[in-house]
Order: structure tokens, then C-alpha cells, then sequence
């Protein structure tokens, strides 16, 4: 085995890679390319598909304004909600970095909790909390406010809310890393040369933190434009993001080529999103967070 | 001494908010586990006292203990299978250089970047259309490859700061490449593995948006089956499991770290 390694050390890699690589293709890749050229396939009226290159299913997902609008809706969920991550997200990121008490530690490990509470639990949790006999309602009728439950939950709002709850430590855990990386004596620094506090940041801790902001920001972005659950969970009828229109297509009426064409949709903006940052940051700044 | 004071307020306005975030992300969570224990008949507020009845309920549901069953094993097959291939590929990735590096280093992780319901759609579709049915092996593929890009990052993390040195040590003492692994590399990056085993086991346990598209009817994991139970209305039933879930999630991870600590202390 040991001459054989040394005759072919080019080999070695590609062995130990074999089954990973083959993961990806296989699972990956493959079935990816699949659904695209599924996509131009047709669901004929008996339930089947008829194979061909139609571009029925493609002419409905880019013309019809349904699917636009539910576009539009999605990106904006997912904007609203990364925008309020960053401004949730930045004074805490700051204040652990910052800290230096022994409570730094006991900070980090809470901040990692929630991505081992489901994701599922963490959304239904506000039910009990902003549904008819959740923990505000009853508060509030009891106190006397109101002598109605108020219907605050399942509409955009309340989505969002979910949203913002699932994808703030990914936030603050980014532009944590990004902060601690940046050395404290340039902050020193800018205030001996006279800067304020307040100087010292905009020009100095803020810039060098940006990449992590962006970091954090496309996290949060993709992973809430790609959410299904949030909406059923916590959304109203008529709050369904794209990632809804691609499992109804899917699961409920068995449509796959259009389920196809639907989520290569998703796929090509959420990807052309990737691309832009990748473009300016570059992806190692997403595996920071790892180490 | 004016400025002191205003930094002074300044960092306990940082402060006092940094405890309010961390309440909204801890609030919701703890309401559930108080109100699993609920003694109140629809498990909503006001509390009537403190009850066990919730969890006794779930003990006797069939339904969520076969869930759960399916949840466990699922997880630690998704865990093994995942780590294994991760490690290996690691390996390869940072201890070799080959053409295409960068390129396979992207496909790897390339699954955290393609949004979960599109992975979710084309898996299904591709095994379909191979004339597979949907089964458990298949769930079992569709979470390896998505804890697949969580096991590469840690190992290779880890395995960065492990020097060759030590590697090529053992070789020149005769040890061959499995043996130089199992003696040298291994037990040096065994807190990643681990790490990588409990990731993987945690996101598989969770993972819901992918599972609702592979899992054959019938089959339940823990999270569909709160899922499907919320279909219907919020049950103090779900409190409860909820609060099984958020022990589980939180002290596996938890016991792990430790046991990691231990190891890594051990190495030094």
C-alpha cells in the first residue's frame, strides 16, 4: 500500500474525496441540472408529463403577475427582516466583542443556542405568545386595555417577526467575528490623534466590521427568501413567499415541471444575490464563522 | 470627567439593549417550556399550577414516540455517514494539492448556498423519476448532503492548524498513511469530528423544510409531526414536546462542547 502511495500520490485526494464528491454530484448537481431540463417538460391533463421542450412552464412563471407579485413580496419579507437583523444585531455583536468581562463567554455560548433550538419550535413559541389566548392578550385583558383579544398574528408583520427571530443570531454571530477580528489599538489610535468615541467608530470599527455586516446580511437574505415554513407558521393566507408557491406546486397539485421552473427561479435570484457578494466579499468570509 | 461618565452611559445603553435582544431570543422559547408544564386543561395562559399531565400525554401518544424514534435514528445515521465522508474529504482538501482545488472546495459547501427547497425539489424529482419511491434512505441522503458543507467547514477549520509536522513524523518512523491517520491526525482533530457529529446530528433533528418534501407518507420526524399538529390548533401536547426538543437540541450540544474541552485539554 505505502510503495503504491508513492508511485501515485495523485491519487490519494481524489480517493479520500470519492465518496463526498460523489454525494454532491449525485444528490447535488445532477439532480439540479435535472429539474432544469424538467422544467421544459408538461404536465399533461391525465397527470403525467409529457417529455419535449415546451415553454409553457417558464412563459407562466416570468409573465403571469401572481408569481411577480409573490417575487416581490418574498424579496421584500427577506429585506425587511435582514435590515432589522442588522439593527437588532450590531449593538450586541459589539457589546460581546467589546466586553471583557467573564461574562464574554457565557455570551458567545448563548448567542449559539438558538441554532440548536428547532427552528420549528422557535417559530410556533410566538404563537403562545401573540395568539387569541397567548401571553400578550391575556396580559392585556387582564390589565384592562382591551376587552377583546386582538388579532395580531398571521399576517406580514408576525412573519417577519418569525423571521427576524430565526435569523438574528446568525447576524450577530457574523458581525461578532468580524469585530473581533479588528485590532483595538487602531480605535486607540484614532481617538489619540482626537477623533470622539462616536469618530472612532463611523471611521474606523464600522468600516473594518463591514464585512461581516455583509456576511451576516446575505445569511440572513437568502435564508429568509428561501423559507416556507415562517409563512405557514405565522403567516395569513395571502402572505406566501415563493418558496409556498414551489411546495403547493410540488406536494399539493403534483406539478412538477412547473415546480421545476418555480424553483429554478428561486434559485436564479437567490444565486445572482450569492454572486454579488461573492464578487465583492468572496466566500471565505462565511466560513469565518466557523472557527 | 464629564466624558468618562458619558462613555460610561453610553456602554450601559449598549448594554441594557444587548440584554433586551437577548430576551426576544430567549423569551418566546421559555414560554413554551413554562407552559409545557401547565396545568390549565387548553395549556394557555393564565397558569393554573404545575403539572407533568403534558408530558405523561406525550409518553402515551404512538404517534410521537415512533416520531421520535425516527427523529434519533435518522439523526445518528445522518450524523455517521455525513462525518465519515466529511472527514475524508477535509483530508483531501487540505493535506493534498491537486488541479481543481478551489472548485471542489465551492461543490462542497455548495449545498448550504442553493436554498434548502430547491435541493428539496430536485433530489425529489431526480429519485423519482429513477423510479425510486420516497423512503427513508432517501431522507437519510437528502440530510447527509445538506450536513455535508457543516462537517467540511469545522474539520477543515481544525485541520488547518494542525501541523504537518507531526504527520510527517510518524510517517518517517515507518508508519504508513492509515496508521499515521489513526495515531496522529485523528486523535488531533478530534474536537472538530465531534463537533461535526453533533452538527449534523442537531440539523438533521431539526430539519423540517427539507424533510416535508422526501418523507414517504406515514413517516413522521419529530418536526413534521409538531408541524402537522399545529395544523390543527396549538395543543399543550406541543408545548411539551417542544420543551423534550429544546432539552435534547440544547443539552447534546452542550455535554459535547464539554466532552470537546476535555479532549482538546487532554492533547495539550
Amino acid at each position: 500500500m505505502s510503495a503504491n502511495d508513492a508511485d501515485a500520490p495523485g491519487a490519494r485526494p481524489w480517493l479520500l474525496m470519492s465518496p463526498a464528491l460523489a454525494a454532491v454530484t449525485l444528490l447535488l448537481v445532477v439532480p439540479v441540472c435535472f429539474i432544469v431540463v424538467y422544467s421544459f417538460w408538461l404536465r399533461t391533463a391525465a397527470g403525467g408529463e409529457q417529455v419535449g421542450f415546451f415553454l409553457d412552464n417558464w412563459a407562466e412563471v416570468l409573465t403571469d403577475a401572481f408569481y411577480r407579485d409573490i417575487l416581490i413580496q418574498t424579496l421584500r419579507i427577506a429585506a425587511i427582516s435582514t435590515v432589522l437583523c442588522i439593527l437588532l444585531g450590531y449593538v450586541p455583536a459589539y457589546f460581546i466583542a467589546r466586553s471583557t468581562t467573564r461574562h464574554k463567554a457565557v455570551l458567545i455560548l448563548l448567542l449559539m443556542l438558538p441554532f440548536w433550538i428547532s427552528y420549528i419550535i422557535r417559530t410556533m413559541s410566538w404563537i403562545n405568545i401573540l395568539g387569541v389566548s397567548g401571553a400578550l392578550n391575556v396580559f392585556l385583558l387582564w390589565t384592562g386595555i382591551i376587552s377583546e383579544p386582538l388579532q395580531i398574528l398571521y399576517n406580514e408583520g408576525t412573519v417577519i417577526l418569525g423571521l427576524v427571530h430565526f435569523l438574528l443570531p446568525f447576524m450577530i454571530l457574523n458581525i461578532y467575528v468580524s469585530l473581533d477580528g479588528i485590532d483595538p489599538n487602531l480605535t486607540d489610535a484614532a481617538r489619540s490623534l482626537g477623533c470622539t468615541a462616536w469618530q472612532a467608530f463611523r471611521e474606523v470599527t464600522l468600516p473594518l466590521s463591514v464585512p461581516g455586516l455583509a456576511a451576516g446580511s446575505l445569511l440572513c437574505f437568502v435564508l429568509g427568501a428561501g423559507t416556507y415554513i415562517t409563512p405557514m407558521i405565522l403567516g395569513g393566507p395571502r402572505d406566501a413567499m415563493f418558496a409556498n408557491l414551489v411546495f403547493e406546486a410540488i406536494i399539493t397539485q403534483l406539478n412538477w415541471p412547473l415546480g421545476s421552473a418555480l424553483s429554478l427561479a428561486l434559485l436564479a435570484v437567490l444565486g445572482a444575490v450569492v454572486m454579488l457578494y461573492t464578487r465583492y466579499a468572496g466566500i471565505n468570509q462565511l466560513a469565518k464563522s466557523f472557527r | 470627567m464629564s466624558m468618562v461618565l458619558q462613555l460610561f452611559s453610553g456602554w450601559s445603553l449598549i448594554r441594557a439593549f444587548t440584554v433586551l435582544v437577548y430576551l426576544f431570543m430567549f423569551l418566546p422559547v421559555a414560554v413554551v417550556v413554562l407552559l409545557a408544564f401547565n396545568a390549565n386543561q387548553f395549556g394557555s395562559f393564565p397558569m393554573e399550577g404545575l403539572s407533568l399531565r403534558w408530558f405523561v400525554a406525550l409518553w402515551h401518544n404512538d404517534a410521537i414516540v415512533r416520531a421520535f424514534k425516527t427523529s434519533v435514528l435518522l439523526g445518528s445515521l445522518t450524523a455517521v455517514v455525513s462525518t465519515t465522508i466529511g472527514v475524508m474529504a477535509s483530508l483531501a482538501l487540505v493535506r493534498f494539492d491537486f488541479r481543481g482545488k478551489g472548485l471542489i472546495t465551492t461543490a462542497m459547501i455548495a449545498p448550504i448556498l442553493v436554498p434548502e427547497v430547491v435541493l428539496a425539489v430536485a433530489l425529489l424529482l431526480f429519485l423519482r423519476w429513477l423510479e425510486m419511491p420516497k423512503s427513508f434512505p432517501l431522507l437519510l441522503l437528502g440530510h447527509v448532503i445538506f450536513t455535508l458543507p457543516f462537517v467540511v467547514l469545522i474539520v477543515q477549520a481544525r485541520l488547518v492548524a494542525v501541523r504537518r509536522e507531526y504527520e510527517e513524523a510518524a510517517m518517517s518512523l515507518g508508519a504508513n498513511a492509515f496508521h499515521t491517520f489513526r495515531e496522529v491526525t485523528l486523535p488531533l482533530i478530534m474536537p472538530a469530528v465531534f463537533a461535526g457529529v453533533i452538527f449534523a446530528f442537531t440539523i438533521s433533528f431539526d430539519d423540517v423544510t427539507g424533510t416535508l418534501f422526501w418523507k414517504p407518507g406515514g413517516v413522521e420526524t419529530v418536526p413534521t409531526q409538531i408541524f402537522a399538529m399545529l395544523r390543527n390548533s396549538i395543543s399543550p401536547e406541543i408545548n411539551a414536546l417542544g420543551a423534550v426538543m429544546v432539552v435534547i437540541t440544547v443539552a447534546v450540544p452542550l455535554i459535547g462542547a464539554a466532552l470537546a474541552r476535555r479532549m482538546a485539554a487532554a492533547l495539550k
